[in-house]
């Protein structure tokens, strides 16, 4: 029976904590008794791959997805995944969603004021390379208003899924756009005490990728836990 | 210098946009080998309230205790009919429900055998991180020495074993409770 290499443990200030009481939703929601510590085991080295099969590959752009073009501003958002060591996750499922350009959600709980687009669903799926690079063609979300606090709004985001080599690695996370001048209000971006780790969040405008009279480059890269090299003494 | 996980953030109210496309509440394609469960549950906040707006991702093992993954080498059958992942969001009452197949021993760090299980993610608006628990089943003598039970205080392993709805067979009941005196037992597994 060989020894189980575990993965990785997060610095704790970089991943946020339960309960955040700026975040109103937490305040019945975290747990309020510890976590207990749990040594990784097969069960949490293991977890679900996705093959080619159950992925559209039409799905990696989210302007294309009804007959007319989405209002709002196009663009390009592309990156790496990888974990710790820079290791790419190759042919990784990633999936998106997101709010149109007049930050409406097409979801039925969705009561903000502002328009749908008949054009827009704010859906997206795509599969790493072999370099664990992704990209997705989509318009650039908008702000939209919450009821957390008074003139309470998110700033611009897309929801992000992951699910790297493993149970342990399943990240999901939000993508910020750079100098969006909500970041410093909003409760969510500002629940994980580390500021480094808080603006990775934030991703970075991307000349090489923008394209002339068509998109704006947007880069994210992100990173997920990966194996230790060598099993752990427990 | 290596670089830290990203920071992860609430999969807020509308994860349905993104997240439905791949919903999997029937874990049971035709050919898959072994006992047939089907588990459902309610998930309730700290006021017992139900929450409408949470999804559970389930991954185990096939009937004969070996996951569809590489990083399993145990000599046991894989069936291509069986993945093992589930993703089953809660409706309007907070309830889910799936049907599986009920996994076998899967062996933990010292090559022991595990009682049978299912991991379990819980995400929700309100969740900066997800949840981490496990479904054990009931009525299973190798509960008594599992190796994860037994890092729970006896009063809460009770919160990680489903219960069997009498008079249905195959039929079971497994609640998540994420705040409160009768809390679920949630595990630190990193992210
Ligand atoms: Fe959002």
């Amino acid at each position: 029976m060989a020894k189980i290499a575990p993965y990785r443990r997060p610095n704790p200030d970089t991943q946020p904590p339960y309960l955040h009481p700026a975040y109103v939703s937490t305040i019945k929601r975290a747990p309020a008794k510890s976590l207990i510590y749990l040594p990784h085991t097969l069960s949490e080295v293991t977890g679900p791959s996705f093959t080619g099969a159950a992925i559209d590959v039409k799905a990696c752009d989210l302007t294309r997805q009804h007959s007319g073009n989405p209002l709002g501003e196009r663009i390009i958002v592309s990156g790496r995944v990888m974990d710790e060591e820079g290791r790419p996750l190759r042919h990784s499922l990633i999936e998106v969603w997101q709010a149109n350009a007049a930050g409406r959600y097409l979801h039925k709980r969705d009561q903000h004021n502002a328009p749908l687009d008949p054009n827009f669903t704010g859906c997206g799926h795509t599969l790493t390379d072999a370099e664990g690079r992704y990209r997705f063609v989509t318009i650039r979300p908008g702000a939209y208003p919450w009821g957390n606090h008074h003139n309470a709004w998110r700033p611009a985001h897309i929801h992000f899924s992951l699910f790297g080599a493993a149970f342990a690695s399943r990240l999901v996370t939000q993508m910020y756009f750079p100098g969006d001048p909500l970041l410093p209000f909003d409760p969510v971006f500002n629940s994980t005490a580390d500021e480094n780790a808080r603006n990775r969040l934030i991703s970075l405008f991307d000349w090489e990728n923008t394209i002339p009279s068509q998109a704006l480059g947007f880069k994210f890269d992100i990173v997920l836990s990966g194996r230790e090299a060598t099993p752990m003494e427990t | 210098m290596s670089r830290q996980a990203t920071t992860s953030q609430t999969v807020g109210p509308f994860f349905s946009i993104g997240m439905t496309r791949m919903k999997r509440d029937d874990l049971v394609s035709a050919g898959a080998s072994g006992e047939r469960v089907t588990i459902s549950g309610q998930v309730f906040d700290g006021d017992g309230k139900p929450v409408s707006d949470a999804i559970l991702e389930i991954w185990q093992a096939n009937t004969y205790g070996k996951y569809a993954h590489p990083a399993d080498q145990q000599d046991k059958p894989v069936e291509a009919s069986f993945s093992g992942y589930g993703r089953i969001p809660t409706d309007d009452e907070g309830k889910f429900r799936f049907t599986t197949i009920k996994p076998g021993q899967v062996p933990d760090l010292e090559g022991k055998l595990q009682a049978p299980h299912i991991v379990v993610s819980v995400f929700a608006r309100g969740l900066l991180r997800r949840l981490v628990t496990r479904i054990y089943f009931p009525d299973e003598p190798t509960n008594a020495a599992d190796f994860v039970l037994n890092l729970v205080e006896p009063s809460r392993r009770e919160t990680l074993i489903a219960k069997m709805i009498a008079g249905v067979n195959g039929a079971l009941k497994w609640d998540v409770i994420l705040q409160g005196s009768s809390e679920t037992v949630f595990f630190d597994c990193g992210l």
